[in-house]
């Protein structure tokens, strides 16, 4: 029975405590093949990776269900360094180089070629001397399989990144009998040149009879590239198609497409209304590694839940840490038509803008301390609230502070022992909850969320957009929230911008098509898409 | 044009060479001006100089490998001196003298090197990030053990006889025990040093001549060679003359007749300190070496490609205690008495003070940065009490300054190191 | 179980440092130890080294962990003392004179000692070592070289000032002795005691102003501060400020209820015990309440006072409380510093 397959994994399922990540996923991949996987963040690529990669986590929390097999044998891979050795290399989003190193070192790293010398013999294998010359070999062969003419001597720092990324691709490939290479978002940190020298590598290496597995979400290169693109949704296989027979536009609609029940009930009684802009982007930039944010211009309306989401890495949340100062920017930013200062964090605050971090714990709130002080303290340290002067000191009111405290608690139904509680020992949903109270205690005028839903539970979830909904409607807040999960974005929000390559790829209402969603999302260019729309 | 060009890249070259040895050029005109300001002779210094430099090499070169390893400083030296020192108490209790002596204490320290140099490198794992501070808390506080061992232990638990070693009572050592060679020896003084001693002129017409054939070969072997070599063949130029300086010097020397014709090397000793560079220059070169500067360079890249950081750290931590235990007994029996309670406390920053002058730095180390540094450290605490004192009209000046060196050195160069480390993380 | 969870919430080395200390009392009664002795000398010596450890508080607080810098603020106190006594005062002006003029000394070095922490993130514990190692050593040159002209300072014969000076003249145990009272054979310093907590008082409502409490925030999650607008440069700043002038005055207060001035390379290891005692008390490198002062020096001092008349007891010779102290001392700041959580 040869039917050519390099890799089959049948029916994988995975659960993260009671979490079903991967519900009967199938993937096959043939020898010569480009695989293409695409799905939005949280679809389950990252956790069919590690299950591929025997990682750690994954059998430290009970394993998986289904089974694999490599080369038509079904394989349990237990390791990285098992799969490693069946012959599965990795080219990772981070590069795994060390700058001081020359190329062959990196290549090489931790499977240096050794000879013996007098004193290993007697002491053992990590005294042999390393044989740089046979390592400059490979490591030369490697890099004349890419097409690589630069030098292997010349160290990593200083290269270009399109170079780096051969030389992890170089690695790979060095290790001997790769059979299977898993390409994780490639092209995400290349050029458009460069990123063109890679899937021509790409080609090339297929063409040699490596099959190749590619993670991307940029939908142009899977139609270029694959020969078949698996398409992942909510740990759900959708469907396996074969490239040439299948467009962007349906794949883009595969990837996203839900059923979303909109909220918003009074959306086209809101619409009519003619809002005021409260604030305004003008070619704001803001150099968030890893979220780069790339001269966007917004107009966010007053009254309004507004919307951003994207694929991570590509900017949606460097836009309210940009605002709030937090990472440095540049641009325009008008409130209520005036100038506001930027990279001031102070200024942002005293204006009436507030901040629900993404990063919860190392940005939201000081963990091992009280539920008291994270809620009371920037209001306390801009508004000067929460003071009171005893004699010649000005201390904290801790009466007036436990009052507000235990309010909000009632109010947010935050479930705590007492308001002296570490906020540390709380619950995900309660950590959000005193996170958002900190912000209300400003009472701000915008309130800008970041990932409010990011690894709570589903019940708690729904409490936390309830909230948004209710502070918008009934305080009439503008509410700006950034949300890597689309459904819950186009639940409540009155519009959305989706953000691409730091971009602002279009605004959408709740209601439109999958399609546009998903399309916007892949950063297919807009007038492409402005082609596939009509 | 392009002439304008060359000297400015000359000029630049220049610049950038100052910049990178700053703290040693530095340190060479301190020593210039304390070496003119103390009106000691200038055989006087050399001597010591010859003194010193044997016997303190050993030590500071035990302070590559943690270096390279990225663990930073080892502090933690200074529980290597004290298993050296354990083991002098030992063979000199026993009364093992001369060289037999000496080997033996090197045979008797090393698993108490060992298994201190495990604790400590445990230690350094257990407060990455930490280990300056860290291994300069251990030193203190195995400090506390050493004492209660030897001053308690000693004659009461640890049965140890009436000796001269012990104290009048019966309990605990003397705070100082003689190491004496000579006729009727009781210790390991000279055992090494003493071996063969030849004249230093003859040691450097004999040294250079050795310089100028390694040379020689080298320029030969440039010649066909398919990759571009290390070093360039004006370099090797370069030494040639500077061997044929030096073995001129030494002929005119020696033909004046002056005092300095006297002076003598204790050549055993400077052997056993090349080898430990050729050690520290070889390690680099095998698989545990390549893993070392891995880790030292990246611990998470170093984990992910399958290098198991701790233990990698934990073996260079082993190393690096053993050679400053044996360090420790060589420097003891160059003085000759060990002070029980006070000679390895100053070992770490003696020691980290030299290298980092000789231009090291908390991730930077070689063996010339150990014996240069050993050698401007060294001459700077010769002359530092004579100079005050010609200076300010008081040696005890000298004397603070000399220890302020010591601590500002050191001080300074975290300083750099933690503020460039945090200028590339803003980058 | 119980037990176990008793323990954890007293913190190990506070469970074992009072066990200890326990241990050490009974065997004192038991051995016939004066206890009026015994005790008087472990309240003096509360109120003496009180100051420093408090010193540790605000640094601690503001992120920078202990001010292992100590010496520092001890050298500007030393400074004040000195030059009080030179211009010629005496009893209770001698010692608050040397206060005024320290502090001034203490802001102004305390300011550049926290420009070069903020330089040096990251590593602040070995830097502030050494830093202040060798402040004390460029201090020691001053000491010969500055014009002191007080003869109850100056050698007789040679340069520069004495290593140590009584103060039996000036203001040794002007503290002390304010209102002090025995208690069943046991003396009480209620001006130390006094001043001590004062101190302890002041730092608290330092703590619990609108800069004390942005320092706090700051020290426990800078960026959570950052995100509400916090200076952390500044807070951290004025935190080793203050830090500074604790141990300035810290000093002082030392030195007057000890009746002698210490100089030269007398501050170099002073900051080790205060550190110890700071986290005998409950602190770790990046907490720290007063509680944890008041309990650390009562635990840490308590024990070593007492250690000493036991152990002389047990082993006549030589001076196995020192050797407590070292181990103990450096033992409780390496289980600290294995605590902080770091690496790359």
């Amino acid at each position: 029975m040869n039917n050519g397959y390099v890799l089959q994994m049948k029916d994988i399922s995975k659960e993260y405590y009671g979490n079903k990540v991967l519900k009967g996923v199938n993937l096959n991949v043939k020898a010569g093949e480009i695989h293409c996987l695409v799905g939005e963040n949280g679809a389950g690529k990252s956790t069919l990776m590690n299950i591929l990669f025997g990682m750690d986590v994954i059998h430290s929390t009970g394993g998986y269900e289904g089974e694999i097999l490599f080369n038509e044998k079904i394989t349990e891979i237990k390791s990285p360094k098992k799969a490693m050795e069946l012959g599965i290399g990795m080219v990772h989003q981070e590069f795994m180089l060390i700058p001081e190193f020359t190329i062959t070192e990196n290549i090489k790293l931790n499977r240096e070629i050794t000879k013996d010398n007098v004193i290993s013999k007697i002491l053992g294998d990590r005294l042999r001397t390393i044989d740089s010359k046979r390592m400059n070999d490979d490591a030369r062969s490697a890099l004349d399989r890419l097409d690589m003419n630069i030098d292997e001597w010349v160290r990593i720092v200083g290269l270009p990144v399109g170079h780096m990324q051969f030389v992890e691709i170089a690695r790979e490939i060095d290790k001997t009998k790769v059979k299977l290479m898993v390409f994780d978002e490639p092209t995400a940190v290349l050029t458009e040149s460069e990123a063109d020298n890679l899937l021509k590598s790409m080609k090339k290496l297929a063409s040699s009879g490596i099959a190749i597995l590619f993670i991307t979400h940029r939908l142009d290169e899977v139609i270029s590239i694959s020969d078949n693109v698996t398409i992942l949704r909510d740990g759900e296989l959708v469907k396996t198609l074969v490239t040439s027979e299948s467009s962007v536009g349906e794949i883009a609609e595969l990837m996203v497409g839900r059923k979303v029940d909109i909220l918003n009930k009074e959306e086209k009684n809101k619409k009519q209304v003619k809002r005021e802009v409260i604030l305004e982007l003008k070619d704001f930039s803001v150099h968030m590694p890893g979220e780069e944010v790339k001269n966007i211009n917004l107009k966010i309306e007053n009254g309004e839940i507004f919307g951003i989401g994207g694929l991570a890495g590509q900017g949606k949340v460097g836009i309210a840490n940009g605002i709030m100062g937090l990472y440095p920017s540049n641009g325009e930013l008008y409130l209520k038509g005036n100038k506001l200062k930027l990279n001031d964090t102070n200024n942002s605050l005293e204006n009436g803008l507030a901040f629900v971090s993404e990063d919860r714990r190392e940005v939201g709130l000081i963990l091992d301390s009280s539920i008291e002080l994270n809620i009371i303290f920037t209001a306390l340290n801009i508004q000067n609230k929460f003071l009171k002067k005893y004699l010649f000191f000005t201390l904290q009111n801790s009466k007036k502070i436990k009052k507000h405290t235990d309010e909000m608690i009632k109010k947010l139904d935050i479930r705590c022992t007492s308001s002296k509680q570490n906020v540390g020992k709380l619950s995900g949903g309660n950590q959000q909850k005193v996170c958002i109270a900190r912000a209300l205690t400003q009472d701000p005028d915008i309130l800008f969320v970041s990932e409010p839903t990011r690894g709570i539970d589903i019940g708690a979830k729904k409490l936390v957009l309830d909230l948004l909904v209710e502070l918008n409607k009934e305080l009439g807040m503008t509410i700006v929230m950034t949300s890597s999960e689309l459904t819950e974005l186009r639940k409540i929000s009155d519009r959305i911008a989706i953000i691409s390559e730091g971009k602002v790829a279009g605004i959408l209402k709740p209601g439109d098509s999958d399609k546009k969603f998903g399309l916007m999302m892949s950063g297919t260019k807009i007038k492409e898409l402005q082609e596939e729309v009509i | 044009m392009a002439e304008v060009k060359e000297i400015n890249k000359k000029n630049s070259q220049l610049k950038s060479f100052f910049i990178k040895n700053i703290v040693t050029i530095i340190f060479i005109v301190i020593t210039i001006i304390g070496i003119l300001l103390s009106e000691l002779s200038f055989t006087f210094i050399v001597n010591e100089l010859i003194n010193r430099i044997s016997r303190n090499s050993f030590l500071v070169l035990s302070l590559i490998i943690p270096i390279l390893a990225g663990i930073g400083l080892n502090f933690g030296i200074v529980v290597g001196a004290m298993a050296g020192q354990t083991a002098i108490i030992m063979v000199t209790y026993w009364g093992i003298t001369g060289l037999k002596g000496f080997i033996l204490s090197l045979i008797f320290a090393f698993p108490f090197a060992v298994l201190f140099g495990y604790l400590t490198g445990k230690l350094f794992n257990k407060t990455k990030g930490q280990e300056m501070i860290a291994g300069l808390i251990v030193g203190f506080f195995a400090n506390g053990i050493y004492q209660f061992v030897f001053l308690y232990l000693v004659g009461t638990i640890i049965p140890m006889k009436n000796t001269v070693m012990i104290k009048p009572d019966g309990v605990g050592l003397r705070n100082t025990i003689s190491l004496c060679g000579g006729d009727y020896p009781d210790g390991i003084k000279y055992a090494l040093d003493g071996i063969f001693r030849l004249n230093l002129f003859y040691f450097m017409i004999i040294g250079s001549s050795l310089v100028m054939i390694y040379a020689v070969y080298k320029i030969l072997k440039n010649r066909n060679k398919k990759y571009i070599p290390v070093k360039s063949s004006g370099t090797y130029i370069t030494y040639i003359i500077i061997a044929l300086v030096f073995i001129a010097v030494s002929i005119g020397v020696l033909v004046s007749g002056s005092s300095l014709a006297m002076l003598k090397v204790p050549v055993i000793t400077l052997a056993v300190i090349a080898v430990l560079c050729l050690f520290n220059v070889l390690i680099m070169k095998t698989k545990i070496g390549q893993d070392f500067r891995t880790v030292g360079l990246s611990q998470s890249i170093a984990k992910v490609s399958g290098i198991n950081v701790d233990r990698t750290r934990l073996i260079a931590t082993i190393i690096s205690t053993v050679l400053a235990a044996w360090g420790q007994i060589i420097f003891l029996q160059n003085i000759g008495t060990m002070n029980t309670y006070g000679n390895h406390m100053q070992v770490g920053m003696f020691a980290i003070a030299a290298i980092l002058i000789g231009g090291a730095s908390v991730t930077k180390a070689n063996v010339r940065h150990a014996l240069i540094g050993t050698a401007l450290f060294h001459s700077v605490f010769i002359v530092s009490p004579t100079a005050g004192k010609t200076l300010f009209g008081d040696a005890q000046i000298g004397e603070f300054f000399r220890a302020f060196v010591v601590y500002g050195v050191i001080g300074i160069s975290l300083g750099l190191h933690a503020w460039k480390k945090r200028a590339v993380s803003r980058l | 179980m119980t037990s176990k969870l008793i323990v954890n919430k007293i913190g190990l080395p506070r469970f074992i440092i009072s066990t200890l200390f326990v241990f050490v009392l009974i065997l004192a009664v038991v051995l016939k130890v004066p206890m009026d002795m015994l005790l008087s000398d472990v309240i003096k010596r509360f109120g003496m080294y009180g100051i420093l450890v408090l010193a540790m508080v605000p640094s601690i607080q503001s992120g920078t962990g202990p001010n292992f810098a100590l010496p520092i603020g001890i050298v500007c106190g030393l400074l004040g003392a000195t030059m009080s006594i030179e211009f010629g005062h005496v009893g209770f002006s001698a010692f608050i004179i040397a206060v005024l003029f320290s502090i001034p000394i203490a802001v102004i070095t305390g300011y550049f000692y926290g420009k070069l922490l903020n330089a040096v993130k990251g590593s602040e514990m070995a830097i502030a070592t050494y830093t202040g190692f060798s402040v004390v050593q460029l201090m020691s040159i001053g000491w010969i070289m500055l014009p002191f002209k007080s003869g109850q300072m100056i050698w007789p014969i040679g340069k520069g000032l004495r290593t140590t000076f009584t103060l039996e003249k000036t203001f040794g145990h002007v503290l002390d002795n304010f209102l002090h009272f025995n208690i069943l054979g046991v003396t009480i310093p209620t001006g130390l005691l006094l001043f001590f907590l004062g101190a302890c008082y002041f730092v608290y409502l330092f703590t619990k102003s609108k800069t004390g409490t942005a320092i706090l925030a700051g020290g426990m999650n800078p960026n959570y501060a950052r995100a509400s607008g916090v200076n952390i440069d500044k807070g951290r700043m004025i935190a080793n400020i203050l830090s500074t002038v604790l141990g300035a005055v810290g000093i002082i207060v030392y030195s007057s209820s000890y009746g002698f001035v210490q100089l030269y390379t007398a501050p170099l290891m002073m900051a080790f015990p205060a550190v110890a005692a700071v986290l005998i008390g409950g602190a770790t490198a990046k907490r720290a309440k007063i509680s944890h002062v008041i309990i650390g020096v009562l635990l840490f001092q308590g024990l070593l006072t007492s250690a000493m008349p036991v152990t002389n007891k047990i082993f006549p010779v030589g001076n196995i409380s020192e050797i407590i102290r070292t181990v103990v001392q450096n033992g409780i700041i390496l289980y600290a510093l294995t605590k902080v959580e770091g690496g790359k």
